[in-house]
């Protein structure tokens, strides 16, 4: 993460108050298309989406007065690009301590890009057993032309086309000073 | 502390520092959910080969990095002394130059010389991990039982660990010296005068104390660990006979007591029954001798990973 350092952020796309109703947005977008909190399962994604299924999953709780299931995924042993040089990416816990059989399970990430990342939570899930359904919910869609894969998402917080060389950075409390969404680039 | 781990061989807990350890640990943590999973795999290593060299007798340490392999999707191929080359003549040298020339990923190699997994890692270009040489080291086995040590008294720090039994002998001592005292513990080794050198504890660490009997050594302790008296390895006269060893060195309830309230029994198996330890203290809910199985999947998961595994890559 020592690079971090030196990016430069070029512009601010969400601060605390739009993030916040974005999120109330996607939370109201879930229940209307699932007609209710009944077996919903939202799974988050380490590390950003997981506080980010958290305050969905408070939202709905506040929407429908039942609390959705919710669990964690850790995707770093699904990943398809472990080569054999350099370091290992750290691995931390998938917890899903509730069955996934059968039920409605609501993918949540930070950022979609090329789609590989939720190929991967995929195929994971799969092994965990067999869902109703599953959907995706992301606060940032960087657009369907870096996609590389046939991934879109269902639940969308904002849409924001990137150059390749941009990066684009959700900040949350939990891990961050600000609570912001920046569009950042090396300089 | 991004990258922990930066090793591909494990040849032994000598050479890691405590950073590394941790590393490793705090990895295998994250692997244990995977063998509670109704389909206990994850597809991390597929296509790459692990193979287990054993020129000694194992079923528990081969069983464990086997299905540890195999939980990664790993193929693991089983080379045990009696259907291999060695038997033939090959020397050790062209069994390696011969492995290597199949392309193995990793190799796990267990022998009952001290060194073989070093000269393993010179020639090959798989990673090398020690699974026991010799009297050297066995480091999976010490960093199961510091996991083991971990989950039930939640740090290492500071701990008082007794280790009885054949220090001499012994590559599990050896490791689990090594590791416990990097990682801040203090040991204490007892064990019949023919089976712990006496200064020992000068040629390892400061935190390292040589105590005459098993009573000094176990006083107050927060972890005894019970080392296999190898009947395989008495037929010099170290004690005169195992009833003996039983009276003087068998960790009884009674002896036990010296410990503290809520110490904890180590054995890294196969029990002796009454001799080392007593079936009381084994079957007891003290002795977590079967969660040292169940982590020793975990660790070898962790070490397989971080041997064979790759980078993070750009996203």
């Amino acid at each position: 993460m020592a690079d971090e350092i030196h990016l430069v952020e070029k512009s601010r796309i969400m601060d605390a108050a739009r993030m916040k109703r974005a999120l109330s947005r996607l939370a109201s977008e879930i229940v209307e298309n699932n007609q209710g909190a009944k077996d919903l399962y939202l799974v988050g994604i380490r590390r950003r989406g997981v506080p980010l299924a958290e305050r969905i999953a408070d939202k709905i709780e506040a929407l429908e007065g039942e609390r959705p299931l919710y669990g964690i995924l850790d995707i770093t042993l699904y990943r398809d690009d472990l080569s054999t040089v350099g370091a290992n990416p750290v691995v931390n816990r998938t917890e899903l301590k509730d069955d996934i059989e059968g039920k409605k399970i609501i993918l949540v990430d930070d950022v979609l890009y090329t789609g590989r990342t939720i190929r991967a939570a995929l195929d994971q899930l799969m092994d965990f057993g067999r869902p109703k359904r599953v959907q995706l919910a992301v606060l940032i869609d960087r657009g369907r032309e870096h996609r590389e894969l046939p991934i879109q998402a269902d639940f969308i917080g904002k849409v924001v086309p990137t150059k390749q060389t941009e990066i684009i950075k959700v900040m949350l409390k939990e891990y961050d000073d600000v609570e912001a969404v920046g569009i950042f680039e090396r300089p | 502390m991004d990258k922990p781990y930066q090793r591909r061989d494990l040849l032994g807990i000598r050479d890691l520092t405590a950073a590394e350890i941790i590393g490793i640990l705090d990895t295998a943590e994250n692997f244990r959910e995977i063998s509670d999973r109704e389909i206990k795999k994850v597809p991390t290593l597929r296509g790459k080969t692990v193979i287990n060299l054993f020129f000694e007798n194992s079923t528990r340490t081969r069983t464990s990095f086997e299905i540890a392999a195999k939980r990664l999707s790993a193929d693991a191929v089983n080379i045990s002394v009696s259907s291999s080359s060695v038997s033939k003549g090959e020397t050790l040298l062209d069994t390696a130059l011969n492995l290597d020339a199949m392309a193995p990923d990793c190799i796990v190699v267990r022998h009952s010389s001290a060194g073989v997994p070093h000269q393993l890692a010179k020639v090959s270009r798989a990673a090398i991990v020690n699974a026991g040489d010799g009297a050297n080291e066995h480091p999976t086995q010490a960093l199961l039982d510091a996991m083991t040590i971990r989950e039930h008294k939640k740090k290492i720090q500071g701990l008082e660990i007794a280790i009885i039994g054949d220090i001499i002998h012994s590559r599990v001592a050896r490791s689990n010296i090594h590791l416990m005292t990097k990682l801040g513990a203090k040991v204490r080794v007892a064990g019949p005068g023919t089976l712990v050198p006496g200064d020992f504890q000068y040629l390892v660490d400061k935190n390292l104390q040589v105590c005459p009997n098993l009573e000094q050594a176990i006083k107050g302790a927060d972890v005894v660990m019970i080392l296999r008296i190898q009947r395989e390895r008495q037929d010099s006269a170290y004690f005169p006979t195992l009833r003996e060893y039983a009276i003087h060195y068998g960790l009884t309830n009674e002896r036990l007591k010296l410990a503290k309230k809520d110490a904890i029994v180590l054995h890294p198996g196969p029990m002796n029954r009454g001799i080392e330890i007593s079936s009381e203290v084994a079957d007891s809910s003290r002795s977590l001798i079967l969660d040292q199985v169940k982590y020793g999947v975990a660790v070898r998961m962790a070490v397989l990973y971080l041997a064979t595994g790759g980078s993070m890559g750009s996203n």
